[in-house]
């Protein structure tokens, strides 16, 4: 017997096909600074763009980038056409360029890391249409003033995405599929690269001075307004989750209610019945579809409680991790005084 | 005919300029020249930024603009040139052409013809040059304005005059130098990692303060009065605050961050309370 042949390039592609899950998004650090550069030119507005790139296995590169222009006031419609017509356009462009041509996801700002809105899943189907592995990558401005690099990829997990896509968000069926509210955000871990011609560039070009800006930004020592607005926003968010729970108490009464409804008719129906047969007439049926206590009450989506304690449990991860980083500042602070 | 007009005036251009470069745009540039079609030997590409009052260019943005060029002629293509400007100022339209840069080691014969095309684009375009051959071993970045020589109304030649180049880059000291410098980076510095390695910066730059400082008064170094001035300023510059005072402001700081944070905690156990409520009302 021969050896086994090499495999085809067809053949290849096919076994690939077979999903290896994605494992890290590979960004280049041209595509970090232009993000970086776009949402910080517009802030406090946020702003959208387009990651391109490529899907390799388990890692899927993003090797360049292209900002949304920002949406003024004009007609919808009108704003969808042009948004579509400058895609095309810039992609084109780009292409005769030789940038990689594949759309891979796209990146937005965030403020105070909100970013887990309906929208943002809405538009995570829209892009997952065409694209079978797509990303998002969020930057946070404001976080990054302290000196952090606050960048995140994010996808939905599949299981969600089934969910949305059905419509399915009745308590049965997350049950059902066990899914929780943290299971509806991957993060996906994030690795830089960069070419070897930027990297000997960015080498000679590093500053010989022991203090950069990023030191100078998380050494600042005013903590407060930061923290109030994560307050702020956590309290907003606590109102929302009480809402949502005062909908689903509503229903729950009314549920209860109409099953109390139907079971009295039921029992009327049944002592009738009783009666008819005594007299030997047709007994009537036991159910009727006509009947307004049978029409099945619709049970609220718990997608937006699922999201609202997702939003919670970030501001909540957020303002753990600062005011650790805080302590740190205020026992250095003291260290220095007592010198 | 007068003499006046057959006199080769040399006008005296703006070599005073300033181009400020955003880190972007090296990138931008390196990225193009990697993507550099087969058998050319530089990419070049168009500038955008802004032109502040007191003549410091800001080159904020870039693109790169397919080229064809052989000994005899260049030829730019404009078209691409004009509709991605276009898409660009539909982004933003604040950055405008500020000049036009190429990846080469310096200025070249053909380069006064694409300087005279972009100087119908924008008055005094810059040129910036990135040598990506690292032909003296570094990565000489220069800028240049050019001047017209004229002849009377006659434009003879142009000349480049180099101008001075920022290129600090808080922009990139933001990000740290750390992920743009390697070519791999596994993981991104979490918070209290970053925090920690600035931290042991200052500590290291105090101890260097110290040992400088102690080598004085020991008479092992000579006093410098400018150093000694900075330091002075530097340690007035923390507020003298009585230890009562401070000792209150602390405890008030470490109190208030201790309340947020038993918030926060008791809001995440009511989270994962909510959560096994949930599932537990899957058993029954």
């Amino acid at each position: 017997m021969a050896e086994k042949a090499p495999l085809s390039f067809a053949q290849i592609a096919a076994s690939e096909e077979v999903a290896t899950p994605l494992r890290v998004v590979q960004i280049d650090g041209l595509v970090v600074l232009k993000i970086i550069k776009h949402c910080k030119d517009f802030m406090p507005a946020l702003v959208t763009g387009q990651l391109l790139g490529l899907d390799i296995g388990s890692v899927l590169e993003v090797t360049n980038c292209f900002p949304f222009p920002s949406r003024g006031g004009e007609e919808e419609e009108e704003i969808e056409a042009d948004g579509a017509n400058y895609q095309l356009e810039m992609m084109r462009c780009l292409r005769e360029v030789n940038v990689d041509n594949n759309t891979v996801g796209w990146y937005q700002s965030t403020y105070m890391g909100s970013y887990q809105t309906a929208e943002l899943i809405e538009t995570f189907l829209n892009y997952q249409e065409n694209i079978k592995r797509c990303v998002c990558i969020i930057y946070d401005p404001q976080r990054s003033g302290q000196g952090v690099l606050a960048l995140k990829a994010l996808k939905l997990t599949d299981p969600f995405m089934d969910l949305f896509r059905n419509q399915n968000f009745t308590g049965e069926k997350l049950r059902e599929q066990n899914l929780t509210w943290q299971d509806i955000f991957q993060e996906i871990p994030v690795k830089i690269s960069n070419s070897a011609l930027v990297s000997a560039i960015m080498t000679e070009l590093e500053t010989d001075s022991p203090a950069t800006q990023s030191d100078f930004d998380r050494l600042v020592l005013s903590t407060n307004p930061f923290i109030e607005k994560n307050l702020e926003f956590l309290i907003e968010c606590m109102d929302d989750l009480s809402m949502e729970q005062q909908r689903f108490q509503y229903y729950y009464r009314n549920l209860s209610r109409q099953q109390a409804q139907q079971q009295a008719w039921l029992q009327k129906r049944r002592t009738e019945n009783m009666s008819r047969r005594a007299l030997g007439e047709e007994p009537l049926p036991e159910e009727d579809p006509n009947n307004p206590i049978f029409k099945p009450l619709v049970e609220p989506s718990r997608l937006d409680g699922y999201l609202i304690t997702n939003q919670i449990s970030n501001y909540c991860s957020q303002i753990n991790g600062f005011s650790g980083q805080s302590f740190i500042k205020m026992y250095m602070m003291d260290a220095v005084h007592e010198n | 005919m007068p003499m006046g007009s057959t006199v080769l005036q040399l006008v005296s251009g703006p070599t005073g300029t300033v181009a400020k470069v955003h880190p972007t745009v090296l990138f931008n540039m390196c990225d193009s020249y990697i993507r550099r079609n087969d058998q050319t030997d530089r990419v070049i590409g168009t500038l955008l930024g802004s032109v502040s009052s007191d003549g410091t260019v800001d080159i904020r943005n870039s693109y790169a603009v397919p080229h064809n060029e052989s000994l005899e002629q260049v030829a730019v293509d404009i078209e691409y040139h004009r509709s991605m400007f276009e898409l660009h100022q539909r982004v933003n339209p604040k950055e405008v052409i500020v000049g036009w840069y190429s990846t080469s080691a310096g200025v070249s014969v053909s380069d006064a013809l694409i300087q005279d095309f972009y100087a119908r684009e924008a008055t005094n375009p810059v040129y910036l040059t990135v040598d990506t051959t690292f032909q003296d071993e570094t990565a000489s970045i220069r800028a240049f304005v050019s001047t017209a020589l004229n002849l009377g109304d006659r434009q003879l030649a142009a000349q480049f005059h180099e101008i001075q180049l920022d290129l600090r880059m808080i922009e990139a000291e933001r990000v740290g130098f750390d992920v743009l410098k390697k070519t791999i980076v596994e993981k991104l510095p979490d918070d209290l990692e970053a925090l920690e390695t600035s931290m042991l910066r200052l500590q290291s730059m105090i101890d260097t303060v110290f040992k400088y400082v102690e080598d004085v008064i020991e008479g092992k170094l000579p006093p410098d009065n400018a150093v000694g001035r900075y330091l002075a300023d530097t340690i007035a510059s923390i507020p003298k605050i009585s230890p009562d005072a401070f000792d209150r402001l602390f405890n008030d700081s470490i109190q208030d961050l201790l309340l947020v944070l038993y918030l926060a905690n008791l809001t995440r156990t009511q989270l994962s309370l909510a959560k096994k409520l949930n599932s537990a009302a899957q058993i029954f």
